[in-house]
């Protein structure tokens, strides 16, 4: 415990990594609830494989990979994928879930496939799994840049966001400019996808992108708790993660941050006073 | 003021003039098929209106045109003498259930205060004013006990119920109701009947699509047989009777 703390003291980037890391945590965990109250887990995690092609071919066109190209990049190609899957769907008998399948693994399989012809060096694992330890000042400030405006504008937005979420056609009715809330919350949902690509890589980002809020609806019916608990627990894995991986030194920061999740979750469903297994079980036994 | 109605002003007590909704060759088409043909019809609060036709009659479609979910190809509505354009706040529809997701992390409370959004808006602070009006809906729809339950820890019944909450505290005139009946159990049909009496009594006015033939007569002073066409409108009394019914539902 002393050596680890002298460590962090002593290791500056590890300090950026660990500040970098809870602050995609937060952001990530709190816009989960979202992505959870949509039930759009499996569309997130075509989306965020997608972007691995995208940025690949910004860094193609432009020959360098910054925050900005990696963000048109990834949007760029989300919105080929998606649009794609649906004109595919709606002109023949495919489904849009098996099309969109389909297209983001071979779009995917693309982006791996460009990655050693590209310009700048970069191991195909840390595209796939983070590399939060390499972090940089200028990355830690667009984290915070971005963090920080997903968080003020689902704040700002939260009501009209809710009702759109819960019943669009009710909310478009109450005045809810529902379409354009539609459109926030997908270009939020970018901008998260490719905050997290440093800390846990596309490979892993849905799973920051789900598991937090999916863990708090054990717990809460209240939507405020959803968000607010999913970015405390999105940060607490985060940093958790990071440190473990200060600790064993062959495990890498991104597959420990979801391994923590994941653990979360399973206990979660098994314990959750609320809504666990074993509660759901006592409270069957009760009504009979 | 001028008392522009015909009848007496008996049926619901909270104003000295009738408040008349209009509707004038109302038509909503879905993908090239007529689903409402040129509905007219006019009522006016204090009124419990049933919709009564067979399956993809445009009951439902109706309602949704009132309430602005779907677009209308032509005609007009007007409420209170104005034309209401795409929504109106004192419009509250009421969906079908199998349209609700049911697991929404969203309490009988919770949902209530989403009927304030026409009041409060995106940003304007949620006063205690608002709470207040919360707090009379619940109160009127005897939610108190319910109030912080998750929507699908309810009964039937209550659902329905915590879906009027909504309604009532966005402080709505007219609700429009998608069989609302549906999957009740006799008892909260009764209470429900007698909830949605009451409510009119104050002064709503009550459009609600509905089934079952033997209970209409109960519940709803008004009714409008439709199949894409008005087939028939009047007093629930008067045009109710198994001769009519087998006509509606003939094909």
């Amino acid at each position: 415990m002393r050596e680890l703390y002298q460590f962090i003291l002593e290791n500056f980037f590890f300090q950026q990594a660990l500040i970098a890391g809870a602050v995609i945590g937060f952001s990530n965990g709190f816009f989960s609830g979202f992505v959870n109250l949509r039930k759009q887990s499996l569309s997130v995690s075509a989306l965020s494989h997608t972007m691995l092609p995208g940025i690949a071919l910004a860094i193609w066109i432009t020959g360098e990979l910054t925050q900005l190209n990696a963000f048109l990049g990834a949007i760029f190609a989300a919105l080929l994928v998606g649009i794609g899957s649906l004109l595919v769907s709606r002109n023949s008998r495919v489904p849009q879930g098996t099309a969109l399948a389909i297209l983001y693994t071979s779009t995917f399989a693309a982006g791996v496939a460009a990655l050693p012809f590209l310009p700048v060096k970069t191991e195909l694992e840390h595209w796939l799994f983070g590399n939060i330890l390499t972090v940089s000042q200028a990355d830690l400030y667009t984290v915070f840049i971005v963090g920080g405006l997903t968080l003020v504008l689902s704040t700002l937005f939260m009501r009209p966001l809710i009702l759109t979420l819960f019943e669009a056609n009710v909310a478009a009715a109450q005045g809810v400019p529902t379409r354009a809330m539609q459109y926030l919350s997908v270009l939020m949902l970018i901008l998260m996808l490719v905050s997290s690509l440093q800390s846990v890589g596309c490979a892993l980002s849905v799973g920051l992108l789900v598991a937090p809020a999916a863990i708090m609806l054990f717990y809460t019916n209240n939507t405020t708790a959803l968000f607010w608990g999913g970015g405390i627990i999105g940060a607490t894995a985060s940093v958790s993660g990071i440190l473990l991986s200060g600790v064993i030194e062959q495990l890498s920061p991104g597959p420990s941050i979801l391994m923590i999740l994941g653990t979360l979750f399973i206990l979660s469903f098994i314990f959750s006073p609320l809504y666990g297994l074993l509660s759901l079980k006592k409270k069957m036994k009760h009504s009979h | 003021m001028v008392d522009h109605s015909q009848n007496n002003h008996d049926c619901c007590d909270h104003h000295s003039a009738h408040h008349e909704l209009e509707i004038k060759g109302l038509c909503v088409s879905y993908k090239g098929l007529m689903a409402l043909d040129h509905v007219s019809l006019a009522t006016s609060c204090g009124n419990r209106l049933a919709l009564v036709g067979p399956n993809g009659a445009g009951k439902s479609t109706l309602l949704k045109a009132i309430a602005g979910l779907v677009k209308r190809s032509c005609g007009t509505i007007h409420w209170r003498g104005t034309s209401v354009k795409k929504w109106s706040r004192e419009f509250a529809y009421l969906p079908q259930r199998e349209e609700i997701d049911w697991n929404f992390p969203v309490t009988v409370r919770g949902l209530a205060e989403m009927g304030r959004y026409p009041h409060t808006g995106m940003f304007k602070k949620f006063s205690k004013a608002d709470a207040e009006v919360v707090d009379n809906a619940i109160e009127s729809l005897e939610l108190e006990n319910l109030q912080h339950k998750q929507i699908r820890e309810l009964s039937g019944g209550q659902q329905q119920r915590a879906f009027l909450a909504r309604a009532i505290s966005q402080e709505a005139h007219v609700l429009l109701l998608d069989e609302p009946f549906t999957g009740l159990d006799p008892n909260a049909s009764e209470l429900l009947s007698k909830l949605i009496h009451k409510l009119s009594s104050q002064g709503r006015l009550i459009m609600a699509s509905h089934h079952d033939m033997n209970t209409v007569k109960d519940i709803f002073n008004q009714t409008l047989m439709i199949k894409q066409q008005v087939v028939n409108f009047g007093d629930t009394a008067e045009l109710v009777n198994p001769q009519k019914i087998k006509e509606l539902f003939s094909t």
